[in-house]
C-alpha cells in the first residue's frame, strides 16, 4: 500500500489489535457456530451515530484503549461517543459525545482511557467495508468482518472512507449523555438454572463487590470474588445469549458478551441486560461492580424505553 | 422411532431469549424433532426471530423485542409445536475425518488412560471405531457437538478452560466429542488433531458438518497427517 497517497478519508497513522470496525453485529447465523460481535458498549455507538443523522447500527471504529493516530485526508465532519480516551485535534482536546469538524492534514490522535474504556467513532453515512454475513463487525478469532473483511483489526497505513455527506448534525441533550458512575449496579436478568445455585452462592453474587480480571476481552470478562457454588454439574451444552453469566467449576463468574461462543456447558446465573452490557464494556481490569437481579419483564419494559430516546429529534 | 412430540418448557435465558427445554438426555432420537421444531419456528417467527440456536436438547431462541411481544413469542411457540412431525433423517451425510492421535497434540489422553484404566492405545480404537451423529453446531463457527462416546471415555471438562487450542484439535467432554475448527480458547479433553477443513466461506452452507450428519475419526500416522496439511505446532500451552 502507498502511504502517501491521499485518497481522502482517514489514514490510519498508528493502531493496535484492539481497535476494530464494529456495527450492530451479526444476526442470523449464529446456528454456524458464528459469533454475535457488534459494538460492546452499543449505547454510545448509537449516540456517535445519532449525532451525525447515521443509520444508528452503522459502521464505526470502536477504539479500545487508545493508542490510536489518524491523519485526516480530507475536510469531514466526525463524530465521537463513549470513553473519554485523550482524543485531541492537532493536540486541541476534543471531548466525546459531540460532532466535530477535521480540517484535511489534521491529525487526530488517542492517547489512553481517562475515564471509561471505549470510545466509538462515526463518519457520515457509516465508514466502508465489505459486509460478511450479513454484517462488517472485525472478529479476528473468526476471520470475519473489519476493514479488510478477514477479521484483522485495523492496521496503520489502512485507509478508513464513508459515502454519506453528513449534512444532518446534531446535539445531544446533555441530561441524556451516559454517565460511566465508578462500582456501577448492573442489572441482571435471573435464568432459570439460578436455583441450582446455593442461597450462599445467590447472596454472595448480588450482594459482593465484583472485580474485573485482567483476563477479559471482548469475548468474555471474569469477574473475582466469593466462590459461586453450583448443584449441577456436567450440563449438555446449550445456547447462550448476550450478557449471559456462566459460573464454571472455579466459582468466578465470567460475563459472555458479543464475541462470545454461541453454544456452552456452564451453568448460568442469568444475563445482564443490554444496557448492563453497554456500560460493562467500559469497565476496565481491576475495576469494582455489582450485580443486582431484576424480573425479565421489567427490564423488557426498561429496554423498551431507553429505546425511545434516539426516536426523538 | 415414532414417538410422541415434546412439548418445550420455557425457561428465561435472557431480556429477549428464550431457552425451549425439549429433551432431558442426549438420545439420538432426538435429532428428528430438533430438526422439525427448528424449521417450523423459523417459519413461524419469520421477521420477529434474530437467532434460533439448537443444541442436544434445547433451542436458544432470540426474539425481536420491538417486533413481539414477550407473550406474542410464547404463543408463537406454543402454534409452532401443535402438530409437529419429526423430520426424516434417511440420507443424511456420511463423513470421515482423518485423525492424528498423539500425546503431542493430544494433552489429554494420559488422564483418559488413567480415568478409565485402559491403555491409551485403547481409548484411540474406541473413540474412532464408532459413527458420531452431530448434534447441534454451536461454540465457534463450525464446530460441531457430536455424540454419544460411550461412558468409559466420558470426561468432564477441564476446570479452567485452555486459553488457546490449536485448530483441527479432537476433544472430549463428558459423551460429546468434537474437532476445534479454529484457533480458540475451551475445556475439552484434546486427544489428538485433524486436518480436516471444518468452516470456509467457500463451502456451501458455511459449514461442513451438519445437524444430522454421520461422523467417524480415522486414525492417521503423523507422516499422513502432515501429507494432508495438517499444523502439528503445539498451540495447546496453558
Amino acid at each position: 500500500m502507498n502511504h502517501s497517497a491521499n485518497t481522502g478519508g482517514l489514514r490510519v497513522e498508528r493502531s493496535t489489535p484492539f481497535i476494530q470496525l464494529q456495527d450492530a453485529g451479526r444476526f442470523g447465523v449464529r446456528h454456524l457456530g458464528v459469533t454475535q460481535s457488534g459494538a460492546l458498549d452499543w449505547i454510545s455507538m448509537y449516540w456517535a451515530n445519532w449525532l451525525l443523522g447515521n443509520p444508528l447500527g452503522a459502521a464505526v471504529v470502536e477504539i479500545t484503549l487508545g493508542n490510536l493516530n489518524l491523519v485526516c485526508e480530507q475536510d469531514a465532519c466526525l463524530a465521537l461517543a463513549g470513553a473519554d480516551l485523550g482524543a485531541s485535534l492537532d493536540g486541541q482536546p476534543l471531548a466525546p459525545w459531540c460532532s466535530f469538524s477535521v480540517r484535511q492534514g489534521q491529525l487526530l490522535t488517542f492517547a489512553q482511557p481517562r475515564h471509561g474504556a471505549r470510545a466509538y467513532l462515526a463518519a457520515p453515512g457509516g465508514f466502508d467495508a465489505p459486509c460478511v454475513l450479513g454484517s462488517c463487525a472485525g472478529i479476528a478469532r473468526e476471520q470475519l468482518g473489519g476493514l479488510q473483511g478477514n477479521g484483522k483489526p485495523l492496521a496503520a497505513g489502512e485507509q478508513l472512507t464513508w459515502h454519506g455527506t453528513g449534512l444532518r448534525q446534531r446535539t445531544m441533550d446533555e441530561r441524556l449523555i451516559p454517565v460511566f458512575t465508578p462500582s456501577p449496579r448492573l442489572q441482571l436478568v435471573m435464568g432459570a438454572q439460578i436455583g441450582d445455585f446455593s442461597g450462599q452462592s445467590l447472596f454472595d453474587a448480588f450482594n459482593s463487590a465484583w472485580k474485573i480480571d485482567s483476563r477479559s476481552d471482548r469475548m468474555g470478562m471474569r469477574l473475582l470474588g466469593p466462590q459461586l457454588q453450583c448443584r449441577r454439574s456436567g450440563m449438555v451444552s446449550e445456547g447462550i445469549p448476550l450478557g449471559a453469566v456462566q459460573v464454571p467449576p472455579d466459582g468466578q463468574p465470567i460475563v459472555l458478551l458479543n464475541d462470545r461462543q454461541t453454544i456452552g456447558g456452564y451453568p448460568r446465573l442469568g444475563a445482564l441486560t443490554p444496557q448492563a452490557v453497554a456500560r460493562l464494556a467500559q469497565c476496565l481490569p481491576g475495576e469494582e461492580l455489582h450485580l443486582t437481579p431484576i424480573q425479565q419483564g421489567s427490564a423488557q419494559d426498561a429496554h423498551l424505553r431507553l429505546l425511545n430516546q434516539w426516536r426523538q429529534g | 422411532m415414532m414417538a410422541r412430540a415434546p412439548r418445550p418448557r420455557f425457561e428465561v435465558a435472557g431480556i429477549d431469549s428464550l431457552i425451549l427445554r425439549l429433551f432431558d438426555s442426549i438420545e439420538e432420537s432426538n435429532m428428528p424433532w430438533m430438526l422439525a421444531a427448528t424449521e417450523r419456528l423459523r417459519a413461524s417467527f419469520g421477521a420477529a426471530l434474530i437467532d434460533l440456536v439448537p443444541s442436544y436438547t434445547t433451542l436458544l431462541l432470540h426474539y425481536d423485542l420491538e417486533h413481539i411481544s414477550a407473550s406474542q413469542a410464547r404463543e408463537l411457540i406454543t402454534q409452532a409445536f401443535a402438530d409437529l412431525q419429526p423430520a426424516s433423517t434417511a440420507g443424511s451425510r456420511c463423513h470421515s475425518l482423518p485423525t492424528w492421535y498423539d500425546r503431542r497434540v493430544g494433552p489429554e489422553l494420559p488422564l483418559l488412560a488413567q480415568r478409565s484404566g485402559l491403555s491409551e492405545a485403547e481409548i484411540i480404537r474406541r473413540h474412532s471405531g464408532h459413527d458420531y451423529q452431530v448434534f447441534a453446531i454451536g461454540f465457534a463457527p463450525g464446530f460441531a457437538f457430536m455424540g454419544l462416546v460411550e461412558e468409559a471415555l466420558a470426561t468432564p471438562r477441564l476446570s479452567t478452560p485452555r486459553k488457546r487450542i490449536a485448530p483441527g484439535s479432537v476433544g472430549i467432554a463428558e459423551r460429546q466429542t468434537a474437532v476445534y475448527p479454529g484457533v480458540s480458547p475451551g475445556g475439552w479433553n484434546l486427544l489428538g488433531r485433524s486436518p480436516a477443513k471444518l468452516f470456509d466461506r467457500n463451502i456451501d452452507g458455511y459449514s461442513l458438518l451438519q445437524p444430522g450428519d454421520r461422523v467417524r475419526f480415522e486414525p492417521i500416522d503423523h507422516a499422513e497427517f502432515i501429507r494432508l496439511g495438517g499444523d502439528d505446532s503445539p498451540l495447546e500451552t496453558v
